[in-house]
């Protein structure tokens, strides 16, 4: 074990690696030159069947990469879409960049807001969704614009949250 | 439900369309579904790898894109052709990668995204000439983790293309092995610059590297690397098959700069979208294509290219969109994709829009970027609350000025502080009803200094 890791809470929680997400991180490790650039992806891998990254995956991530839990933790505590917190079954993305906001980002958000009970960095209690703000998503022809889940939608006019949010049970 | 899952949209319907005019998107089908291999090839699509692999030397090829002068489409405006006969390359040096960018977080731009969900086979055409002409054994399409239908495209495209022979050893039978991976991001704005991408490919975090060396001496894992935007990479194959000449004379008497552009408009407009036409088309025209303004809307200020643009009048809306034109204008192209403002629109909360968006896409790593910017967001935001004091317009004056070109560690904060020194040079007046003014007996507070020396009250 790695004399960093310390930095967790703890040392792996008892987190074992699927070993279907393990078999697809070492697939992902021989399209580079070196093992840590399949950090982001191999973090990405655990978030798609956990939902988030819980600190036993960072220390069973740097083990299947042979690289530090600091290492892994360093990157994972840079990026943005990378959640080192729980978060509910839906993840909410609103564009709040230059054009949505010319085109009506302040009262979208105030709608998810009040119709959720929550704000930007907030999970509903019943771990349905979560709401976070992101960086233009390249659809300002159709702002305002956001993502739940894969799926992009603009323009997201007021009237329509409470729809567009029954469709994600 | 009437909300709309989003599709990008191209405003030239297949029959205006011709390859000679339509370098980029000529291949598009009007139904927006992504052009597979079948369909790419019968277009005479990957006939140019087989027209230049093992029949034209990679110095040819470079010398070919420098005539044609295909200029940097992520912004920065730096000649294809120059960048690759800088690359470092050679009998006994390692062979190297190309990579391409499409991180496009740019705050307004949306062109790359057409490319990538729509015609994927026209980038690995072009990176395979791209890796050809640098001498690269390697691609990777570094793609922003939210453009999931583009990851789909690319991931099917790469698939095809592989099976086919147009990637792997010896393709099409000239000896030269070449293979793309695709690369998915995890978010941050930063990710975009180009040393900062190569830091993240690697799986380390995203702060840029510093110049020199550049990537094309070392770049990915110490080795030559080449760092190109999506759409200026898919200007490749055209300019190979057609030659410089044509690809100069396709701006015709607008521009200096060859080529077509994919312009945009987005904003309170009737019809936004994106179009492909000759470099320097002036915004004026892109204006009346968009239908105008919405009803009861007059225009009051423009971005050219995106946030990191400065901003522009309704009197410049002639200027051809070309790189050195709107340089001379005081703001640069950027991405050409234009956000336009109606005269509504407040632009002391604009501009704070934009500079919290900077604040926090800040990598973090140099002081006037990591500092100022939230001193700036908070400035901003007391004067569109009307709290702002005499002295706040030129402090933020300074701060941009402390951001400016060669004063951080890369063009990030240089990119925040061009909107925000434009705004207040144009606009000056609507930062003045920011400050409030006291009655003559009023005592009007100082604010406390904050523990890093900087004037600004604490709970802001
Ligand atoms: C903060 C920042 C973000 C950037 N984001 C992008 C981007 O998303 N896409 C892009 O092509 N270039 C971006 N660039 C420009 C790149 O650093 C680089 O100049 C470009 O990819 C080179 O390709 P080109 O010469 O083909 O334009 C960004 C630059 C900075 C400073
Ligand atoms: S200018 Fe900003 S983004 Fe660029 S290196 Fe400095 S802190 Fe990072
Ligand atoms: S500004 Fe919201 S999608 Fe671009």
């Amino acid at each position: 074990m790695n004399g960093n890791s310390h930095l967790l809470a703890s040392d792996g929680d008892g987190f074992v690696l699927d070993p279907e997400d393990r078999r697809t991180i070492e697939q992902e490790r021989d399209h580079y030159e070196q093992p840590q650039a399949a950090c982001i992806e191999a973090l990405k891998i655990v978030q798609r069947r956990h939902g988030w990254v819980p600190d036993g995956a960072i220390v069973a991530i740097a083990e299947a990469l042979g690289i530090g839990p600091a290492e892994v933790e360093g990157v994972a505590t840079f990026y943005s879409l990378v959640f080192r917190q729980p978060v509910g079954r839906h993840v909410i993305l609103v564009c709040d960049s230059s054009s949505c906001f010319l085109t009506g980002y302040d009262a979208l958000r105030e709608a998810l807001s009040s119709r959720l009970g929550i704000g930007f960095g907030q999970t509903t209690s019943d771990g349905r969704f979560t709401l976070l703000p992101v960086c233009c998503l390249g659809a300002c022809d159709s702002g305002p614009v956001l993502m739940i889940d894969d799926d992009t939608y603009g323009p997201v006019a007021v009237e329509d949250v409470a729809d567009l949010l029954e469709s994600y049970p | 439900m009437t909300v709309n899952r989003y599709r990008c949209q191209l405003h030239h319907s297949a029959h205006e369309r011709r390859l000679e005019t339509h370098p980029l998107t000529w291949w598009l089908r009007d139904d927006g579904e992504c052009v597979g291999l079948g369909e790419y090839v019968a277009k005479d699509g990957y006939a140019v790898v087989r027209q230049v692999l093992g029949h034209q030397g990679p110095d040819e090829v470079i010398e070919t894109l420098k005539a044609a002068n295909i200029r940097g489409r992520g912004g920065g405006g730096f000649s294809a052709g120059v960048k690759w006969s800088l690359t470092l390359k050679g009998e006994n040096l390692p062979r190297g990668y190309l990579l391409c960018n499409a991180d496009e977080m740019e705050p307004g731009t949306f062109k790359d995204r057409l490319l990538l969900e729509q015609v994927p086979h026209l980038l690995l055409e072009s990176m395979i000439l791209g890796g050809y002409a640098n001498d690269s054994f390697y691609g990777y399409i570094f793609l922003r983790g939210e453009y999931v239908e583009a990851a789909r495209a690319i991931s099917r495209a790469i698939e095809e293309a592989r099976a086919a022979g147009w990637l792997g050893r010896d393709i099409a039978g000239s000896g030269f092995d070449f293979d793309i991976a695709l690369h998915t991001g995890a978010g941050r704005y930063i990710c975009g610059e180009e040393t900062a991408l190569i830091n993240s490919l690697e799986g380390q975090r995203a702060n840029p590297r510093a110049k020199p060396p550049f990537p094309g001496q070392s770049g990915a894992w110490g080795k030559p690397s080449v760092v190109n935007n999506v759409e200026t990479l898919c200007n490749v194959p055209a300019v190979l098959r057609f030659g410089a000449d044509w690809y100069q004379q396709l701006s015709g008497e607008r521009s200096d700069d060859g080529g077509t552009k994919l312009y945009g408009v987005s904003g309170k407009v009737r019809r936004t979208g994106l179009w492909e036409l000759p470099m320097g088309t002036p915004a004026g025209e892109l204006l009346d294509r968009a239908g105008g303004m919405h009803d009861g809307c007059t225009l009051k200020t423009w971005l050219p290219g995106g946030g990191s643009t400065g901003f522009l009048l309704p009197e410049h809306l002639d200027l051809a969109l070309d790189f050195n034109t709107v340089a001379q204008a005081g703001s640069r192209l950027g991405t050409g994709i234009l956000t336009l403002v109606a005269d509504d629109q407040s632009m002391v909360s604009l501009v704070r829009n934009l500079e919290e968006f900077f604040a926090r896409e800040s990598c973090g790593w140099c002081t006037p970027c990591r500092d100022g910017l939230p001193w700036a967001v908070k400035l901003l935001r007391a004067l569109e609350r009307g709290e702002g004091i005499p002295g706040d317009i030129e402090l933020l004056e300074e701060l941009a000025e402390d951001q400016g070109p060669g004063k951080t560690f890369c063009a990030h904060a240089p990119g925040a502080a061009m909107p925000l020194a434009s705004a207040i040079e144009y606009f000056r007046d609507e930062f003045e009803r920011g400050i409030a003014h006291p009655g003559k007996d009023d005592v009007m507070p100082e604010r406390p200094l904050s523990a890093n020396g900087e004037r600004g009250d604490a709970e802001r």
